[in-house]
């Protein structure tokens, strides 16, 4: 198979056309819909019917994760609840998660996408396609396994953790494509050489690789040591899922599904829509989505477009790996983190001060997030006892919030670095 | 009866204890006794010292996270079951102990032992009434 939808070769006037058509009628049924975009265009004076061309999409109004959690859970909800079907959220700057919900039809679509995405990995229905993202509120699993039967693969729902489980089950199974973090994938390789599986009992010969940012170096690093094809997959719960878009055999760029999503990159200062190869913030409009469309949402995700032709067939434009992000963002094993929730979660235990540095590691090829926090003499006890308990209670509160495991070290006061202005939050020393 | 231990909050990072000796080195704090509690990423030194105001004063003015804990010193003498000793009536007593460090005086005919414990009163009353020297605070400061 070389594609799964004849969509993903559509010549590009005639996808053109129909972006402009969805972009359209997505317009229009917000408007009528959506109080939020209502307001959001009778502000500017802007009628649906005021799209004459696809060049029109600048004149829209942006939607931020701010607009989200604003209008908690449901608000931007374009249809009423009992068409819904599937909720799914993510995490949000502070307090609130970032919630989205689909239709019946949106699964579907939602399905096809990530069954373009296996298939561009090199997939097909022969494949056993083991999905190591976590399942439950994040898109990753559920999206993948989705994907795995709508093209009539063999999905393995396997979630994340228990490392020698899954192997064991990918040599019993004879698992071909790996699907989960690009950490992950490395960490699978250390732990299947210290079981001592040989590559050769293993039949994985492509992994699906996303959920977090990564490197040209690290895909050399996964293709030798996994022996496999790895393809980044790309996606967010807010405008779908995974499945937004993927590396062909290229591997030259992931191809945005331009039949679902219309991609810019924007000048995340100015807001102005920057030209094809130049650097900025991708920003994306949904034109295939019923139960939650979001008109040019800001995913402070910094990339760039690539409008040349692929050799692959596909005529779907090309965004370059994600180089970075524009805000403080980190994601650590697929887990969205702000640095603005750990501080949420300190200034509620009494004697903290708000003094805090998140510092993120690569150790054994898993991210390791550590919690610095200066202990002020109003909590300090000389008892290591409740020093301890200090320490515990800080992690427990931090890592049910945030949803991912965290170390909490103890700091003198004024050790954490004062920064003038804005301070430093984070330090990352993972090399990716 | 009751002593004023000082301790210190120490991060785990070469140097540190140093700069805290020469801290009260400098304000010339004179340092009795000492223990340290550590840990995989910190430590917590423990301070008996000639003037513990002036020691908290230029700790806490050189930033160190500084606190004041209550203990007892008793003396005991310096034998093989001394130890012992001390600590069957505050068994007795029911008496919980957090952590104790002891130390010889210059005689070197007794030990001085500190106690960090829960029940305070109780156990100095435990202490005297089995017939040992609880020292008082000029005491041990002059030590």
């Amino acid at each position: 198979m070389e594609y799964f939808n004849p969509m993903e070769c559509m010549e590009r006037e005639i996808l053109e056309d129909l972006q402009l058509e969805r972009l359209r009628s997505t317009v229009d049924r917000l408007y009528r819909d959506v109080p939020f975009y209502r307001r959001k265009l009778d502000d500017i004076g802007f009628k649906p019917g005021d799209i004459a061309s696809l060049d029109d999409l600048r004149r829209l109004p942006f939607t931020t994760k701010d607009d989200l959690r604003d209008n908690y859970p449901f608000g931007l909800f374009a249809v009423p609840m009992r068409d819904i079907v599937r909720i799914h959220a993510s995490s949000g700057t502070t307090g609130k998660p970032t919630v989205v919900g689909y239709t019946a039809a949106d699964i579907r679509t939602w399905a096809d996408l990530v069954a373009r995405t296996i298939v561009a990995a090199g997939g097909s229905p022969e494949d056993i396609v083991h999905v190591a993202y976590g399942y439950g509120l994040f898109t990753g699993g559920l999206g993948l396994h989705y994907g795995a039967e709508m093209l009539g693969a063999t999905a393995l729902p396997m979630s994340g953790g228990n490392t020698k489980r899954q192997i064991r089950m990918m040599v019993d199974f004879g698992s071909t494509i790996l699907c989960c973090t690009p950490s992950y994938a490395l960490n699978i390789a250390e732990v299947m050489r210290e079981m001592g599986v040989a590559r050769d009992e293993v039949r994985l010969k492509a992994g699906i690789l996303g959920a977090e940012p990564w490197s040209d170096e690290m895909r050399v690093q996964i293709e030798e040591e996994l022996r496999i094809s790895a393809h980044d997959i790309y996606g967010l719960s807010e405008v779908v899922g995974p499945g937004v878009s993927i590396e062909c055999g290229e591997k030259m760029g992931l191809h945005v599904f331009e039949d679902c999503f219309i991609p810019e990159i924007i000048d995340p200062d100015t807001g102005e829509v920057l030209p094809p190869g130049q650097e900025g913030e991708l920003v994306f409009t949904n034109i295939n989505k019923e139960g939650l469309s979001l008109l040019r949402y800001r995913t402070r995700d910094i990339s760039s477009l690539n409008v040349s032709p692929c050799p692959c067939g596909r005529t779907h434009v090309r965004m370059r790996r994600i180089a970075g992000r524009t805000d403080d963002m980190l994601i650590v094993r697929g887990v969205n983190v702000f640095p603005s929730q750990v501080e949420a979660v300190l200034m509620q235990i009494p004697g903290i001060a708000p003094h805090y540095q998140l510092v993120v590691d690569r150790v054994e090829s898993l991210d390791v997030l550590e919690v610095q926090v200066e202990v002020t003499p109003e909590v300090f006890s000389d008892e290591i006892r409740r020093l301890e308990e200090l320490e515990r209670r800080i992690r427990d509160e931090v890592q049910s919030y945030l949803g991912v495991s965290v170390k909490v070290r103890l700091m003198e006061p004024r050790s954490i670095q004062r920064s003038e202005g804005k301070a430093v939050r984070v330090i990352d020393r993972r090399k990716i | 009866m009751k002593v004023r231990q000082v301790s210190v909050f120490l991060e785990n990072k070469s140097g540190r204890l140093y700069e805290a000796c020469r801290c009260l080195a400098e304000a010339e704090v004179n340092i009795r006794a000492l223990a340290i509690a550590e840990t995989a990423d910190y430590g917590v030194l423990r301070l008996i010292v000639n003037d513990p105001d002036k020691a908290i004063r230029v700790m806490t003015e050189n930033a160190f996270t500084v606190s004041e804990t209550e203990v007892i010193a008793v003396e005991v003498p310096d034998r093989p079951g001394g130890l012992a000793a001390v600590l069957a009536p505050l068994y007795d007593a029911n008496v919980n102990i957090e952590y104790l460090y002891c130390f010889v005086e210059k005689s070197g005919e007794s030990a001085v032992v500190v106690f960090r414990v829960e029940q305070i009163e109780q156990a100095i009353r435990a202490l005297q009434g089995s017939g040992f020297t609880v020292m008082r605070e000029e005491e041990v400061y002059r030590i």
